[in-house]
Parts: C-alpha cells; structure tokens; sequence
C-alpha cells in the first residue's frame, strides 16, 4: 500500500503513463486550442457586445473588438434593476437564499438516495433504478401545468418554496450519483458493515469521501439548474423574484437594447462559472489510488 | 435438504409471500430511511405530475375546459393526416443521427484527450468546452449568422471573396437545418461530458501502472483495454442525456432560425409539440406528440443499455 501510494506520488508529480509521447501531447494540446477557439468564439462575441457602445454595434465590417468598450451597458442594467419597488439586495438575497438551498439539499438528499440505489438490494429497489431513467426520458409539455396544479393544490405559489422544492430532486443528479457510485466495490462496504458501522454513516464516511469527483459534477449541474430558475411563472410578486428573473427583465424592458441584453447574459453568466472553477479543481486533483476500486 | 427447500418454495402461499416481503421491507427500514427525503420530493414534484400528464393524450385539452375523453383519435390524426408531423420525424431523426452520435463521441473524445493534459490545462479546458452549456447565448449566433453584410460569417465569407452577395444562413431552406444542427453541436458538451471528465478522474492510477507493466505500449491501447472498460456507468449517463438532448431538441431551432422554421426545414418534433401546446392550446394533441416520442426515446435507451450492458458494475 505504502509502496502504492509512493509510485501513485511520482506518476501525480510526473503526470505520465505508458508511453506517452511529447509529439501526441503537442498534436493533442494543438487540437483542443483550434477546437476551443470555435467553441469561446460566441461567448468572446458575447462579452465584446457588452462593452460596445451602441453606436459600434451596427458599423460594417462588423469588429471583433470593442473601439471604445464601457461599462454604461451594464450600468444600464442596474438602473433598470433599481427601478423596481423592492431593492436590489432583496433579489440578492433571494437567489442566494435559493441556490444555496437547493443545491445543498439536493447534494446531500440525491447522494444517499443513489448510494441506497445502487448498495442496497431491497424490495423495490429495481423499480426505483428503471423509474428514474423513465423519469428522465419522459419530456413532455404538460408535466408543467400539472406540476403548477400540484404546487396550487398545496399553497405554494407566490412563495420561497415554488421556486425551491421542486428543484431539489433532480433525476439527473440522483443517476449521476448512482452510476458513480455504483463503481464502488462491494467488499468495501462489506468491510465496513462487519465493523459494525451503519447505512448512513458507510454512506458519508466511506463512500462518499471517495466520490468527491461525480459530487463535485452534481455540485456544478445543482447550482447551476437553481441558479437559472425562472421564477416569472410560480412567483408574482416582486419581493420573491430572483436576480436571474429581474435580469433578464432589465433585457426586454424599455428601450430594445442589445447592448443591455449581453450585459444581462454576462452577468448571469458569472456565478456559475465561478462555481465551475471552483468544483472542477476539486475534481482535478482527486487522484485514485489503491483501495478505492477492487 | 435443498430438496425440501424447493418444495416449500413451490408451496408458498401469497399471504407468506407477503409476509416474507414485509419482513425484507422491516429489514431493510434503514434504506427507505435515507431514500426517503429523495423520493419524497421526487414523488410530489415529479411522479404526480407525470402520471397526470399520461392521459392527456387520448383527450382533447384546450386550458381551459376540463379535458376530454377521446380515445385514439389524437394519435390516428398525427399518423393519417397531420403532414407536418410526419415531416417532423423526417427532420427529428435527421437532427438526432447527425447530432446525437457525433456529439456522444465528441463528448468522450474531448473528455478523453483532456485527461491526457497537465492538470492546470485540464480545469481550463473543460471550462471552454462546458461554457456553451452554462452561456446558451442564441443572441450572438444570430449575429454571426445574420442574413445582412453585418454578419460575422458573411462579412468574413465576402472579404475573402468567397461569397459575393450575403448568404440568408437563418432563412434559406437549403441552410436552416445545418446551421441548427452546428449551433446544437457547439452546446451539446454538456452533462455528458461533465460525468465522463469526473469517470476520467475516478480511474484508479494503479491500473494504468498495472497495464504498462502488462505490456500496454500507447494511449490508444490504454483507452481500449483499461479506460473504456471501467467508465461503463458514465457512458451509459452520457448516452441517456445525449438521447434525450438529441431528439427533444428545439429551443435550438426556435431561437435561432425563428419558429416555424423555412418551409419546415428545422420543425424537430418537440416543435410541433411547442406548436400546438403553446400556440394552439391543443394540449392533449400536444402531449400525444410527446407520448410517441417517449416510446422511440425508451426503446432507443433499452438497446443501448443492452450494449454497454458487458462495461456494466
């Protein structure tokens, strides 16, 4: 094991397995760039539109850069925003309140609900498994007004909890977990139950310490589905409005201005990918080592 | 022994059955316990509504109106006489194969050779790869593909001496389905792609020293005999998003190329579904749209189940 951990050190430190080539490196690095640039090209565009002053956004040819880039578009913005009768630390506030919510409970409620689903055999089990792929191919367009009967049924629209209960159990997330976690070996779980511990405490101790990649995803797709959460159609009032909703108003409202659109895409653009970063370096360095598969 | 067991077993009645199923139930409460929350918002937010919706297609709905009892006729009206659906399908299918594989390949392809660099270029190029995914931005392909010389593809065409007159990219029959189709490729690097980087991530480093000591000599055979092998589940979790993106697509086409689309040419199924749902109000007509795609969704995830099935736990 010692010796393991050791060779697994110099392979982190090296960063090299069986023959790798320097010249398949360079050809794939070069790859990815040409490959990447396609890919940021609409976004680049995206960011470029909003810092132009609108008096550059219709010259031909059309530039790939801002001549004199500003920041009115998205001062533009927070005036609109400030228009409103609620302050703007209220739709802060709101966003914060339901991102944080539903991505902390639906990590921590999707977790164990896949560990069960993919550790346990219990009656009912296979169902559960074949319902959630179900769950997940079914799209279709009145799951919404059945789900806004349901929520009226029990009293939640114009409330906190239209826009955060819905969002907490994700099918996507839950799969995710179940599949990763499914790769876990048997033997360790086995070990553990001999010492004697519990279900749920072989879920968070030894488990789920070894998933910190496939969490770290749910991390990214939880936060990121609750971050976006239109709250135009559940809420009405202004005061539970979130930023992402009165952002995209700023867009529409008033003046057509595309200058004020971009600059209402990029600043909603901003927290989930600062989230990404953050989860996704977490993911990085997780290095597998021996023990963790059979 | 084993002989009287299989007798008993012949001879169980259902109230024992029921009995011994309880008592697996009773002993298995810890698992309920910890599925419980999941489910509990699962059954509410998603079971329920779903269930409502499954009869919706054999009635006819309008809002506004309780829904009423119909029978088949939705589903004969969509094959006999509605020639748009069926020119949907044509379309729908047309879009899935051509964006539906190439995007899964892409997917491990890119998750792959990310895995192959330093660590610090890693979290940068799943960023730029994955960014489409949080940034949908539809505004800026409609200026790159805009029909006037503004366009960043004509201007970049005309300059070039390539083109000589602005090419209507959004408008023209002959192009709307093929710049939906590129739009749709550049976003579909999504939770696929995510699961498969975190499955890269996951692979026990003894096994690649393990296989270079077994003979292993390149990348390509460590991607067949160790990699592709144990990333069994997030192949199978990227292939039921890839399906599901891939044939319910249209938000694509309808921010892009407008909605309806040029002579039907970007009109995918889910459109029509769009189409009479939202625009029409024929809710049970709508669902009935979207209870036909379901079934070629869940018979398409059962036969690629079945051959991932040997990667499987």
């Amino acid at each position: 094991m010692a010796q393991s951990m050791v060779n697994t050190e110099k392979l982190k430190a090296s960063n090299k397995q069986a023959g790798r080539k320097i010249g398949g490196t360079v050809a794939i690095f070069v790859f990815l760039i040409v490959l990447g640039l396609f890919m940021l090209f609409p976004i680049y565009l995206m960011i470029v539109m909003a810092i132009k002053p609108v008096e550059e956004l219709f010259i031909f040819p059309p530039k790939l850069h801002a001549i004199n880039p500003t920041l009115n578009n998205f001062k533009d913005m927070f005036e609109v925003m400030h228009q409103n009768r609620v302050p703007f630390s209220r739709y802060v506030f709101n966003s914060v309140l339901v991102t944080a919510t539903v991505t902390i409970l639906q990590c921590f409620f999707a977790s164990m609900a896949a560990f069960v689903l993919a550790k346990c055999k219990f009656p009912g089990n296979k169902i559960l498994n074949s319902i959630i792929v179900v769950a997940l191919l079914y799209q279709s367009n009145v799951i919404y007004i059945m789900q806004y009967i349901v929520m009226a049924k029990l009293h939640m629209i114009d409330t906190y909890w239209a826009l955060i209960l819905p969002a907490i159990a994700s099918p996507m997330g839950l799969f995710l977990m179940r599949q990763s976690i499914g790769q876990v070996p048997d033997a360790m779980i086995e070990a553990a139950k001999v010492d004697g511990a519990g279900l749920f405490r072989i879920c968070w101790q030894i488990v789920m310490p070894n998933q910190k990649p496939a969490l770290m995803t749910l991390i990214i797709f939880a936060f990121q589905a609750a971050w976006n959460i239109q709250s135009g159609t559940v809420v009405f009032q202004e005061q539970y409005k979130t930023l992402t909703t009165v952002a995209t108003q700023a867009a529409s409202a008033g003046l057509a201005r595309a200058g004020v659109a971009m600059a209402a895409q990029v600043f909603v653009f901003i927290p989930p990918i600062v989230v990404f970063m953050l989860a996704q370096r977490q993911v990085i360095e997780t290095m597998a080592h021996s023990g963790i598969k059979d | 022994m084993a002989k009287i067991a299989a007798e008993d077993i012949g001879k169980r009645t259902k109230q024992e059955e029921r009995r011994m199923m309880w008592h697996s139930v009773k002993q298995n409460k810890a698992c309920y316990l910890m599925l419980a929350p999941f489910m509990l918002f699962f059954l509410v937010f998603t079971i329920v509504p779903v269930v409502m919706s499954l009869p919706m297609g054999f009635t006819d709905f309008n809002m506004a109106q309780a829904p009423k009892f119909i029978g088949l006729s939705n589903y004969t009206t969509l094959f006999l006489s509605d020639k748009i659906f069926v020119k949907s399908i044509r379309v729908t299918i047309v879009f899935a194969l051509f964006t539906g594989p190439l995007s899964y390949v892409l997917c491990f392809l890119l998750a792959w050779l990310i895995n192959e660099l330093h660590p610090k270029l890693k979290t940068l190029f799943t960023l730029i790869f994955y960014a489409p995914s949080m940034a949908p931005v539809y505004t800026t392909w409609q200026m790159i593909f805009s029909g006037d010389m503004n366009g960043y593809a004509n201007s970049f065409l005309i300059n070039l001496g390539l083109a000589n007159s602005p090419i209507q990219w959004l408008t023209d029959a002959n192009y709307v389905l093929g710049v939906t189709i590129i739009v749709q490729l550049w976003i579909s690097l999504g939770a696929g792609f995510l699961a498969l980087r975190a499955g890269f991530q996951n692979i026990d480093r003894s096994m690649y020293e393990a296989g270079a000591i077994e003979g292993i000599r390149n990348r390509w055979q460590e991607l067949i005999y160790i990699v592709i092998p144990s990333m069994g589940p997030q192949l199978m979790f990227a292939a039921v998003m890839q399906i599901v993106s891939s044939f319910t697509a249209g938000t694509v086409a309808q921010n892009l190329v407008g909605f309806p689309s040029t002579d039907y040419k970007a009109h995918t199924i889910m459109t029509h579904a769009f189409d009479y749902g939202w625009v029409r109000y024929e809710m049970g007509y709508a669902s009935a749209i979207c209870m036909i795609l379901f079934v070629v969704m869940y018979l398409l995830n059962k036969l690629i189940s079945k051959v991932l099935s040997k990667y499987m736990d």
